[in-house]
């Protein structure tokens, strides 16, 4: 119709649905990058025993370091954390996206959909039940632990997650489907609570270690299975962008712009079990970076646009998980932090500056 | 696009209510949509017009025929296909986050874009082209959010129009807008549909703009039977007062308005002319004055003339008084005891 109708008087604009990237949005975003980039070498040179930056960088080269303990160090133990902490930051902060666009809730994370509390719940099960079959709770988390409480998380949110899809297929609205995962929380942390009032104390304390989340804990052979998951799910996202996009508008102009919404529904809900529960089932359930990080990229860059937010939240959730995992280890003492509480402490302020100085969260947010 | 056709073939509307079967809210009925008009759906609330735009979207099923666009069922279209061809504007409130009014009009090319939604150069000069049609142009750099409700509405329309729709479909696309703006948004479309040759269906609950404005007027009341027919046509043969009838409001075929039936006990006449004599009549009737304009005995005379410096004075047999204001008439009409009963 259009070409029949007007003089074309046409007026080409570049970048209009993608951000506005001039001048200072794109220095913020060098500034990021580089920012991320020395706080992975940091990452590596800082923890009980601190390393010169140059041997970092030449181990990281395939060189030999200063000292052969140094390179043992970082291949070993700090790489892996790292290299976790970047997965989970970017997994989280995209999941905790995904769940924020598709219930059009700014207070929705990666997890109201009960994903946690599935993975709560197996743990739970692991620790303070089937701990009590073998011999010590030494064992119990010492020689099967990690694996088996990786398994019994994975379980615990698949659970869960094929329930929530199941009632997804069923329900028509969002709301609901919000409502029955709040109210799967609250039944597995009823079943925790039970499980917890009738276990012994140091099985408790060992299921509280769990819940404080640990970036340190995953191996090689745990990261080649998380590499390949996250990667793809953060891939699956970004090609949901467009439908994405559509779905601010709401469920109803989603469709009539020609998007499936039915199996939209479904791929969000998939992408994000999978990122978010693959995280928790290694990592234990990490708060606050999911539902935060979209917001501080939402503020800082000005967009709603999900092209640019999902790479932009892959970078800043890393950054701040790596930042995070860093302070947890306490640089210079054998020190740890629980997680959680790190994330939350240095994170929860920045992100209220952040927000708090730009807009208010309801214009910033379709609600 | 002008060469399309729209047509509904024995459409019925409603719902399946779960264990109870069907309710049907629009009995079966048969239209044809011509393109480049406005067809106006209006009726009371709970009529079921937002069922009745719903399923000629394709956004539910009808319960009996089909709309057919093109010759194609437009409820068996893929959701891609039909948003090739028909275009919304819902009416809920929205917050839609941090875009700019050009990039959510952008919006409207996502089914003429590829997996990633890039815009070519043809759908830069669609977008652009929607916001002139609209109106729109100051607004494509403003941030959405922070617009009025107006303001939003054009952006909105040309979003829909950025779709290149066949067929437009408004629900109530003039309910949050003051009354300058209501005008404003039915002019609008009324010229977008003689400019772009898309057929335009709205529904609304101002009769007296829809009555103005509309090619077509869908009376829709509470029986389910849709009437279809020219504005005036319907006023004429009943319809609209049959459809929006009730024991509150009469409409009154004079004036194409809804006015409280008052018991029009006491006469007065009224005598003059122009905008005052008009504005004057408007006063009375609603006190409930049965307003005549011959002379008889010992009925009050109000003499209306802009040309006196009071330009209203009331005869009363031999005594004459003069008024500045339709304030000061009333009151003085209802203290000599010509106060009407109702």
């Amino acid at each position: 119709m259009a070409q029949r109708i007007l003089p074309t008087q046409t007026m080409r604009r570049e970048h209009r649905l993608s951000p506005v990237l001039p001048g200072f949005k794109a220095l913020l975003l060098l500034g990021l990058i580089a920012l991320l980039i020395f706080s992975f070498l940091v990452s590596l040179a800082l923890g009980s025993v601190a390393i010169p930056l140059d041997d970092v960088v030449r181990v990281l080269l395939g060189q030999d370091a200063s000292k052969a303990v140094w390179m043992n160090i970082i291949l070993d133990f700090r790489l892996p954390q790292a290299l976790t902490a970047i997965l989970a930051g970017a997994a989280l902060g995209v999941s905790g996206l995904l769940m924020q666009t598709f219930f059009r809730n700014p207070l929705a994370d990666p997890f109201v959909l009960g994903v946690s509390s599935g993975a709560s719940l197996g743990v739970a099960l692991v620790v303070l039940t089937i701990g009590s079959v073998t011999t010590t709770l030494l064992t119990g988390l010492g020689l099967f632990g990690d694996l088996a409480l990786a398994a019994a998380a994975s379980l615990g949110s698949m659970g869960v997650m094929a329930i929530v899809l199941w009632v997804a297929r069923r329900v028509a609205s969002g709301t609901t489907l919000l409502i029955v995962g709040l109210l799967f929380g609250y039944l597995t942390s009823a079943a925790v609570s039970v499980l917890l009032y009738f276990s012994i104390p140091e099985r408790i304390q060992s299921y509280i270690n769990w819940t404080f989340g640990s970036f340190s804990g995953v191996t090689w052979d745990q990261l080649i299975v998380i590499v390949p998951i996250v990667l793809a799910g953060l891939l699956a996202a970004f090609l949901l962008s467009k439908a994405l996009n559509a779905l601010l508008l709401g469920e109803a102009y989603a469709a009539s712009m020609g998007v499936n919404v039915r199996h939209v529904r479904l791929a969000v809900i998939l992408t994000t079990a999978i990122l978010a529960g693959t995280i928790t089932a290694f990592c234990g359930p990490i708060g606050f970076l999911g539902i935060a990080i979209p917001h501080f990229c939402r503020s800082l860059f000005n967009t709603s646009d999900h092209r640019s937010l999902i790479p932009l939240t892959i970078l800043v959730g890393a950054l701040v998980a790596l930042i995070a995992s860093i302070i947890a280890d306490v640089p210079g003492s054998s020190l740890v932090l629980p997680l959680n509480a790190v994330t939350s402490l240095i994170g929860a302020p920045a992100v209220i500056w952040v927000i708090l100085s730009r807009h208010s969260v309801k214009e910033n947010f379709a609600a | 696009m002008s060469d399309f056709r729209l047509q509904l073939q024995n459409l019925s509307a409603g719902y399946s209510q779960r264990g109870r079967g069907q309710r049907t809210v629009v009995q079966p009925f048969t239209a044809n949509i011509i393109p480049g008009t406005v067809t106006c759906l209006i009726g009371p609330n709970g009529a079921g017009k937002s069922t009745l735009l719903r399923t000629i979207a394709g956004m539910q099923s009808p319960l009996t025929g089909q709309a057919l666009l093109n010759g194609h069922a437009v409820h068996q279209m893929s959701a891609a296909e039909r948003a090739r061809c028909l275009s919304v504007v819902l009416t809920q409130k929205m917050e839609v986050g941090l875009f700019t009014g050009y990039a959510l009009v952008a919006m409207g090319r996502h089914p003429h874009t590829g997996w990633m939604g890039q815009l070519s150069e043809h759908d830069h000069r669609v977008v652009q082209q929607s916001i002139e049609l609209v109106g729109a142009e100051t607004l494509a750099d403003r941030p959405f959010n922070l617009m009025s409700d107006g303001e939003r509405q054009k952006i909105l329309i040309a979003r829909a129009l950025a779709q290149e729709p066949a067929l437009l479909i408004l629900d109530e696309p003039t309910a949050f807008l003051d009354l300058p703006r209501r005008v404003e948004c039915m002019l609008l479309l009324r010229d977008l549909a003689r400019r772009t040759g898309c057929a335009v269906l709205l529904s609304t609950h101002d009769l007296d703009l829809a009555l103005r404005c509309a090619d077509q007027i869908w009376l829709l009341p509470y029986t389910g039977q849709l009437s279809m027919g020219l504005p005036e046509d319907l006023v004429l043969n009943g319809a609209f007062e049959a459809a929006f009838h009730s024991a509150h409001v009469t409409f009154d075929m004079l004036t194409g308005a809804f006015q409280p039936p008052t018991a029009r006990s006491i006469p007065v006449v009224l005598e003059g002319t122009g905008v005052h004599y008009v504005w004057t009549k408007r006063a009375l009737e609603r006190e409930g004055y049965a307003v005549a304009e011959e002379r008889r005995p010992h009925v009050p005379v109000i003499h209306v003339d802009t040309a006196n410096a009071q330009h209203w004075q009331l005869i009363n047999g031999a005594e004459r008084r003069g008024f500045d204001s339709v304030n000061e008439l009333l009151i003085t009409l209802r203290q000599t005891g010509y106060q009407p009963a109702n």
